[in-house]
């Protein structure tokens, strides 16, 4: 039974071993923000940090993350995750916003390490992450946004 | 084990009505509405308000169908159309608040639940339902006119209560006020009382000039929900004591189970059922990764004598072969092949477009509850009206016993519009099939939506056309050969004509090139391969062809291709008007960087008017970046400009990725492609910048969520010309060494 600090709580895990974090977060723990798009590390949409990397859940075994500090959408916090969802409200980037959680979280990463990324290190940290509505200008533009809000 | 659907059926109906099980649903269904957090401040019985509605004694929309004003002076428009990203729940509530002069801060949106009668789509006749980019047009006047009777609603409940003349009060930004008196109150103030007041027959709508959000900018109504992982969709919506399914469809399309071997299945940790059910086999358990696993672990014969074994390429092999001989007409102007023959230039160019899976990001799901006599529904439901009916039938219950919570969709592209409701049928068949015991939720897999899936349909395009000596069209045919999307759906009576799906030909048989010789016929093929209407549906392929072989005629007539087209569009000055004004925007005819280069293309769709110029670099090895999108949209009047712009800047992008990366293929019956990896969409690395500009308009409001897609393929083709010399007649464009970058 895996023992894993999840959004600051410490939970035991019933799930068995090799279940995917992504599967052990939405349902056995509720916790639904983080979604299911491709179950292959393709798409982006299940992304989480773990000790503040961003992680794919939907391939990342539970026992993998034992003992880490995961972090979801639903309390992700600090300076950049405050300036992220502020600028993408602000453009209203979202269109059917399935994947956004995911986008959210690799934005947030992206501006933890790199306070102000060029549009190139923007497509190296956001391209694994998938919009089908092709929402990617508003993307960029609400990174450059975010990253103009943590400067101010 | 084929029995078993009908043995379930039988169960589930004949379960007593009464008894524990009976007062606990009704619990969980009063504790539903209780938690939707509906506080219903103006609302009235609707049956007698609609009864004179519809006898015209009474204002010509009923406000109570569409709007509800909370005492917390929240407003909540109920959307009858699905919000799939297009924005219809931020659109429909801007036209609300219009005229109801609310503050846009206090609006709220959710799906109206399945009515055929209150929700109607205006457009579509007797059908709840969205698409052909429908929401916003058919919508327009009604939900103005709902804003304005509530609006009169709550003058009239501030008169009475203040004792002064209705004419004398004034509504702004929420407050209702009386300036003699200095008497102000909010809506909520008001709602009890005006929920009493019967609304004029006949109420003026604004002035176009006075309007302070049509047209202006509202932020979406979604945004901070969507931004903040709080939004529900039907994969997050869960009941107590639910089951997932995951399941095991036929390989091949049509093939049926012969036998199977569930032991495996059935040991896996969580998996409470193995069910045969008409679409497969469902493996049912306590959340997603038991039944992933399940069915993973199912040992299955499949009897593939009724299948769909042909592969793709034999199949266009026989649609060339189709395309030498003349198909159903569906437009013949002139003498086409008069003009043809006496024509000083003929081209000809044949075109291949393959398969393609829509691939929401949320994969199809349908969460279903079956009670003694009902049958409660969650998920993204774009035909409320088919969904209901075709659960009504399976159940055996009547459409009204069918209840459907429409829930926000991770995007659909046309996906959840299916004319035989396989997403919902599917999962009432599961819901029965273990006797309505348990609330069951069907998810599919990616590889489900891309391999057992519906498809644009795959098509072969011959066109041939004729110059003049002095470089005029006076020829052109256009010739279709490719699968209905409509054949035996409940759409094909209105929509099949004279044998012609009118699907294949959209945007072929419409060209609005003045052109005096003009033909498009049609040949549809008896393919088993399930097929879909895709984002923009008929003119995915026909923009294509049409305006990649109009470029080519351009150059062989020796005439610039915006020119060329303008010269034909002199009775088309929507058509016209946006064509001038891309090519103005981005700079038509002006020098390129070195290594740049630029394409044009023109489509109607939906009623709206669309022209992109796109402005591409091709590097040595054949990697194309497309850099910019220059898009002129006329949709008429534009309700939310920001929003119009968003969805031209998804159109490019979704026809972008298709263009570039995107085919289904079949090899033996069976879909190659399996997930992201092999069926590619565009990521933000292949993102173009894109500018949009909108035509100033005041003509009734058309579509925006499909016409961005049609033209940005012809316009990157025609670019590729212009840079490399080569014609790319067959997509996608990754078959010929050209991939994305």
């Amino acid at each position: 039974m895996a023992r894993v600090l999840i959004n600051g709580e410490e939970r035991q895990i019933e799930a068995a071993p090799d279940t995917p974090l992504l599967w052990v977060l939405r349902d056995e723990l509720g916790l639904t923000g983080t979604k299911f798009g491709c179950g292959a590390g393709l798409c982006g949409a299940c992304t989480v940090h773990v000790d503040g990397v961003p992680v794919r859940s939907c391939s990342t075994a539970i026992e993998d993350v034992e003992g880490s500090a995961v972090t979801t959408i639903e309390a992700v916090d600090g300076r950049a995750a405050e300036a992220v969802q502020a600028a993408w409200e602000k453009l209203d980037v979202v269109q059917c916003g399935y994947c956004q959680s995911g986008q959210v979280m690799s934005a947030i990463a992206l501006l933890s390490e790199n306070r102000k990324p060029t549009d190139d290190d923007i497509d190296a940290a956001m391209e694994g992450n998938v919009c089908r509505c092709a929402t990617y200008v508003r993307i960029r533009a609400a990174i450059h946004e975010a990253a103009k809000i943590m400067e101010g | 084990m084929l029995t078993g659907l009908k043995e379930s059926a039988a169960v589930a109906a004949s379960r007593p009505t009464t008894g524990p099980e009976a007062s606990r649903r009704q619990f969980l269904k009063a504790s539903a509405v209780a938690g939707t957090g509906l506080i219903i401040g103006m609302t009235l019985p609707l049956g007698n308000k609609l009864a004179r509605a519809a006898t015209g004694g009474a204002a010509a929309v009923d406000p109570n169908a569409f709007i509800r004003i909370a005492p917390d002076n929240s407003v909540t428009v109920l959307i009858k159309h699905i919000e799939f990203g297009q924005g219809a729940f931020t659109g429909l509530s801007t036209l609300v608040a219009e005229e109801l002069d609310a503050d846009w801060g206090q609006m709220r949106a959710e799906h109206a639940p399945a009515n055929a009668a209150l929700y109607n789509n205006l457009h579509w006749g007797p059908m709840q339902g969205t698409g052909g980019s429908s929401s916003i047009a058919n919508a327009y006047m009604q939900m103005r006119q709902a804003g304005a009777a509530a609006r009169a609603m709550l003058v009239m409940a501030a008169a009475e209560l203040w004792g002064v003349s209705p004419k004398d009060i004034a509504v702004a930004k929420g407050v209702v006020s009386h300036a003699a008196s200095g008497k102000r109150a909010t809506f909520g103030e008001l709602a009890d009382r005006a929920a009493a007041m019967e609304p004029p027959a006949d109420i003026p709508l604004k002035d176009p000039a006075d309007f302070t959000l049509i047209g202006k900018h509202a932020p979406r109504l979604d945004s901070r929900a969507k931004t903040r992982g709080e939004a529900v969709y039907t994969i997050d919506k869960s009941l107590p004591g639910m089951l997932t399914a995951v399941l095991a469809r036929p390989p091949v399309f049509g093939a049926t189970v012969k036998s199977f071997d569930d032991s495996a299945a059935r040991a896996v940790p969580g998996v409470t059922d193995v069910v045969v059910v008409p679409r497969g086999i469902a493996v049912l358990g306590k959340g997603y990764w038991a039944a992933v696993n399940g069915r993973d672990a199912l040992d299955i014969d499949w009897d593939e004598s009724t299948g769909e074994t042909r592969g793709s390429a034999e199949m266009m092999a026989e649609y060339k072969t189709l395309a030498d001989q003349p198909g159903l007409m569906a437009r013949n102007d002139g003498a086409v092949e008069d003009a043809l023959a006496s024509a000083a230039k003929v081209l000809e160019a044949d075109y291949e477009f393959p398969f393609l899976a829509h691939a929401p990001m949320e994969p199809l799901d349908c969460l279903v509850q079956l009670g003694p006599d009902s049958c409660e529904i969650w998920t993204g439901s774009q035909i409320p009206t088919v969904d209901q009916g075709a659960a009504a039938a399976i159940a055996g219950l009547k459409p009204e016993q069918v209840t459907i919570h429409t829930l926000l969709a991770g995007g659909s592209f046309g996906r959840r519009a299916t004319p035989n409701a396989d997403m919902v049928s599917e999962a009432v068949t599961v819901a029965m099939a273990i006797g309505g015991r348990a609330p069951v939720k069907v998810v599919w897999t990616r590889e489900d939506d891309i391999q057992v899936g519906r498809y644009r349909p795959m098509y072969f395009h011959r066109l041939r056309a004729g110059l003049d000596d002095q470089g005029n069209l006076i020829g052109w045919h256009h010739r279709i050969v490719g699968q209905s999307i409509l054949r035996n759906t409940p759409f094909a009576d209105f929509l099949i004509k004279n044998g012609i799906d009118q699907t294949s030909v959209e945007g072929a048989n419409n060209l609005p090139y003045a052109i005096p010789n003009l033909a498009v016929d049609l040949h549809t093929t008896d393919v088993a391969v399930p097929v879909l209407w895709w984002r923009a549906v008929g003119s995915t392929h026909t923009a294509y062809s049409a305006e990649a072989f109009l470029d080519e005629l351009a150059e062989a007539a020796g005439r610039d291709p915006v020119e060329f087209r303008l010269a034909m569009l002199k009775d088309h000055p929507r058509h016209a008007a946006v064509l001038k004004l891309a090519a103005e925007k981005a700079g038509w005819g002006t020098p390129l960087p070195q290594g740049r280069s630029r394409g044009i293309a023109l489509h109607e769709s939906f009623n709206s008017y669309v022209a992109q110029v796109a402005e591409i670099s091709v590097a040595g090895d054949g990697q194309i970046k497309v850099e910019k999108v220059v898009c002129a949209v006329d949709c008429g009047l534009a309700v939310n400009p920001d929003q119009v712009k968003a969805q031209m800047e998804g159109g490019i992008g979704y026809g972008l990725g298709a263009i570039l990366h995107d085919a289904i293929t079949l090899d033996g019956g069976r879909v190659e492609q399996s997930n992201f990896h092999d069926y590619q969409s565009l990521r933000i690395n292949e993102m173009p910048e894109v500018e949009v500009h909108i035509m100033p308009s005041a003509e009734p409001p058309t579509g925006v969520g499909e016409p961005g897609v049609p033209p940005i393929g012809p316009a990157v083709a025609n670019a590729v010309y212009a840079a490399t010399g080569r014609r790319i007649r067959q997509l996608p464009m990754a078959l010929h060494g050209l991939t994305g970058a």
